[in-house]
């Protein structure tokens, strides 16, 4: 199992972009990371979602003081 | 002096507003309007997990030519400061970071010391770093020599509108550091935002005053008036105070009386 942004999903072994392409996260406003890593847009071809990865996809909200 | 020549820095930007606008509690139509009439060339933004049902993104929302200031809100400590920091910066939008981080859920005080660590390992990874901050002085001393851009000492607790409640340890950092002093946190109206920037703060950081008023690109615009009056102000040099007594200040003789 995999958890992303929270929710655990049963994805193992998906690959990353399958996964990004069958969200509906869209393109060019967000950042991936796995298990506390960032894993850069060049590289999203080839990564493999494992078992008990943590992903977190974030994005910009408003914000200030 | 020319208006237009009076500018600050922070990392290689040069920035003639001084007034910069937080993005947040209010909706993403009105941002434009808000940057737009309060001449913001600065806009904060979070960063969060990202939402799937709403494609609508706030970069949308924030005109071209703003610098972008990401915040690490949601921080608790230095190392989770850093880790939004990245993302921030990888989400592509420059290096300009305002470090936040918060311990204490009550009052939401920023923890000078995480951020001093936090600064430190920022401006080693080549980030502008602006740290929100409790306003100490060998605090503000630590931030800089950690390579901070600039200090953001709070006026008040974050979001309560209650001004210049830290006002003499703020005038302390203004007249003893030698990096832009941003007054940032709890400035509730525009009378405060001058006030500061009269003490000779760079600039005044606002968003909840702007975003809980009733016309929001309005206010927005009062923001502005003011803190260029501030502005000017300061560079007038402020009249001075009689400790007791008065002054005419008209003519003493002439007196329609003999």
């Amino acid at each position: 199992m995999v958890k992303i942004n929270g929710n655990v999903e049963n994805v193992d072994g998906q690959k990353l972009t399958d996964y990004l392409d069958n969200s509906e996260y869209r393109p060019g406003t967000f950042v991936v990371e796995i298990n506390e890593e960032i894993v850069h847009k060049e590289d999203y071809e080839g990564v493999i979602l494992h078992d008990g990865d943590t992903v977190e996809i974030v994005q910009f909200m408003g914000g200030g003081c | 002096m020319e208006e237009n020549k009076d500018t600050f820095k922070l990392g290689d930007k040069e920035f003639t507003s001084r007034f910069i606008l937080g993005s947040g509690k209010y909706s993403m139509n009105l941002i434009k309007a808000a940057v737009e009439n309060g001449g913001a060339q600065i806009v904060t933004l979070s960063v969060r997990r990202a939402n799937t049902k709403e494609h609508e993104n706030i970069l949308d929302y924030v005109p071209e030519g703003v610098t972008i200031l990401p915040n690490t809100s949601g921080a608790r400590n230095a190392k989770e400061a850093v880790r939004i920091a990245r993302m921030a910066r990888e989400l592509g939008c420059g290096n300009f970071v305002k470090i936040e981080i918060m311990g204490d859920t009550k009052y939401l005080f920023p923890d000078n010391n995480e951020t001093i660590k936090a600064t430190e390992e920022l401006a080693k990874e080549g980030f502008v770093v602006l740290p929100y901050m409790f306003p100490d002085l060998y605090a503000a001393r630590a931030l800089k020599e950690a390579g901070a851009a600039a200090v953001m000492p709070l006026a008040a607790p974050i979001g309560s509108n209650k001004g210049l409640a830290a006002k003499q340890f703020i005038q302390v950092l203004i007249d003893e550091m030698d990096i832009p002093v941003i007054v940032d946190a709890g400035i509730g109206k525009p009378s405060q935002a001058c006030e500061a920037m009269e003490m000779g703060a760079t600039a005044v950081m606002a968003n909840t005053a702007v975003a809980t008023a009733e016309d929001i690109p309005m206010m927005a615009g009062a923001f502005k008036s003011a803190i260029e009056a501030g502005r000017k102000a300061h560079l007038a040099g402020l009249g001075r105070v009689l400790e007791r007594g008065a002054s005419a200040s008209d003519p003493l003789t002439g007196f329609l009386r003999d």
